[in-house]
């Protein structure tokens, strides 16, 4: 079942078109990983799954993307509801400077939930899933700001968590992170695709060996091939994504 | 592609060219060794039987660091991982060209009889054999993967001589009952030249998968 598709998608900053006639279907529960090298529209293109790219001055969509069947940019799209359908985790660890339990509360408390019993329950299950519980369960009342960067992105995916998203978009999560931490994140990733998709941008080849079950690699604001991640990293079609991968490139 | 990585993959192919030449050599003198029934020639190649292994072993750990270090996909995983099963049949190869020569210094024989030798086609094995390591090192080298699959017939004619050696020297044997631990040692010596167009009919099959992604194994498309 497809969980995302995107329909001839070209996107404009400005008089730069950054997304060319981009068409593909992402499957409920997937993972699937974009790779391309810097400038070739993979992260512009996970923005648009959450409309990230709305208020860059300029910018300007063709094209459909569709999530569960409805067009994400249709007349009467209610942003904040969208984004709560599609979580977000960026590249750099971004806690807000409030206590680790506001953090994961953030969201539920955003949207109107008032219960505190559900709200402790939801951030002990979102930090549980995000296999931070253990380390911060005693300090919850912690500025956010006192974890290690690799606790603080898990952080950020336990708050993106908490408000039960169908899809998590992520950004070059562990970019910034150690190898141990980085590990994490990837199990993370394999451990929560049962309850969402995910779609991540990346510049390390094995992670996105490791963890997609799907990759498509971007050039110059093309998507050249995409495929079972297995086809992509032992026998890709396209010359391009040979030499990509293989870092045959230019 | 970062110069270094593509320095490491030549000299890869390099040194498996440099085992291909020196295990065709092997069997080149193991030809001369059985055709003409010369020991000196057969202890030769016994004695380089160790610059085999030890090459096997060399390979075999360079394609081990290679991987290790570079982490190799899609074209240059098929290439390391050609080479790695290359160099084994090679390796193999070597090993019947000394288990000829072992057959060579040990038989008591001091002459061939020309009618038996031209009867079982010996001559014609080692040429087919020395055919195929020769244009599969040539199909390497061009990577050129129609060129492989071009040898792989030529496994046929190995079957076939093979067969026919059975029973034409079960009856020399009768006929001469003095020539019966001959007979059979000589057998010993057409197995392995029928084993060694299987190992390259599998090098054959590794020269496509690197090349075409193609897996010919177990299909029974010689022709593909």
């Amino acid at each position: 079942m497809e969980k995302i598709e995107a329909k001839d998608v070209n996107f404009y900053y400005g008089d730069f078109q950054a997304l060319k006639h981009i068409s593909m279907s992402i499957p409920q529960n997937k993972v699937v990983a974009f790779i391309g090298p810097s400038g070739c529209g993979k992260s512009t293109f996970l923005r648009l799954f959450n409309r990230m790219n709305d208020l860059v001055p300029g910018a300007r969509l063709d094209g459909e993307i569709l999530i569960d069947s409805r067009n994400i940019y249709a007349p009467g799209i209610q942003v904040d509801e969208l984004r709560k359908e599609v979580g977000m985790v960026f590249q750099r660890p971004n806690p807000f400077p409030k206590s680790i339990f506001e953090n994961v509360a953030y969201g539920l408390k955003v949207n109107g939930v008032r219960d505190k019993e559900f709200i402790a329950h939801r951030v002990e299950e979102a930090l549980k899933g995000a296999a931070l519980w253990n380390e911060v369960k005693d300090k919850l009342n912690a500025s956010a700001f006192a974890l290690s960067g690799g606790q603080q992105q898990r952080l950020c995916i336990a708050r993106a968590m908490a408000v039960s998203p169908s899809v998590l978009l992520m950004d070059e999560p562990a970019s910034a992170l150690d190898p141990i931490s980085t590990a994490k994140i990837e199990e993370l990733i394999c451990e929560m695709r049962d309850q969402v998709t995910i779609v991540i941008v990346t510049h390390n080849m094995q992670q996105a060996s490791r963890v997609s079950d799907k990759t498509a690699f971007f050039y110059m604001g093309e998507m050249v091939e995409y495929d079972d991640t297995k086809v992509i990293f032992t026998n890709p079609h396209k010359e391009a994504t040979q030499n990509y991968i293989t870092g045959r490139f230019g | 592609m970062v110069k270094f990585v593509e320095t490491e993959l030549n000299e890869l192919k390099r040194e498996v060219d440099q085992m291909w030449s020196l295990v065709n050599s092997q069997m080149e003198q193991a030809r001369d060794a059985v055709i003409n029934l010369d020991k000196n020639v057969a202890q030769q190649i016994i004695v380089r039987e160790r610059r085999v292994d030890a090459f096997e072993l060399k390979i075999d750990s360079d394609v081990e660091d290679f991987i290790a270090l570079f982490t190799p996909v899609a074209v240059d995983l098929r290439f390391v991982l050609a080479m790695l099963k290359i160099n084994s049949d090679l390796e193999r190869i070597g090993d019947y060209a000394h288990g000829i020569a072992r057959f060579v210094n040990d038989t008591g024989a001091a002459t061939f009889d020309a009618g038996l030798m031209e009867e079982l086609r010996v001559k014609d094995m080692f040429s087919i054999v020395l055919d195929m390591l020769a244009e599969l090192q040539e199909a390497l080298r061009d990577e050129d993967p129609v060129k492989a699959t071009s040898v792989l017939s030529k496994d046929d004619q190995l079957d076939q001589i093979n067969k026919s050696s059975a029973s034409i020297l079960s009856r020399y044997a009768k006929e001469n009952p003095d020539a019966i631990p001959f007979c059979l040692g000589f057998a010993g010596v057409f197995r392995k030249l029928e084993r060694t167009g299987d190992h390259l009919t599998n090098i054959a099959e590794e020269i496509v998968f690197y090349i075409d992604a193609k897996v010919l194994k177990h299909t029974g498309l010689k022709d593909a």
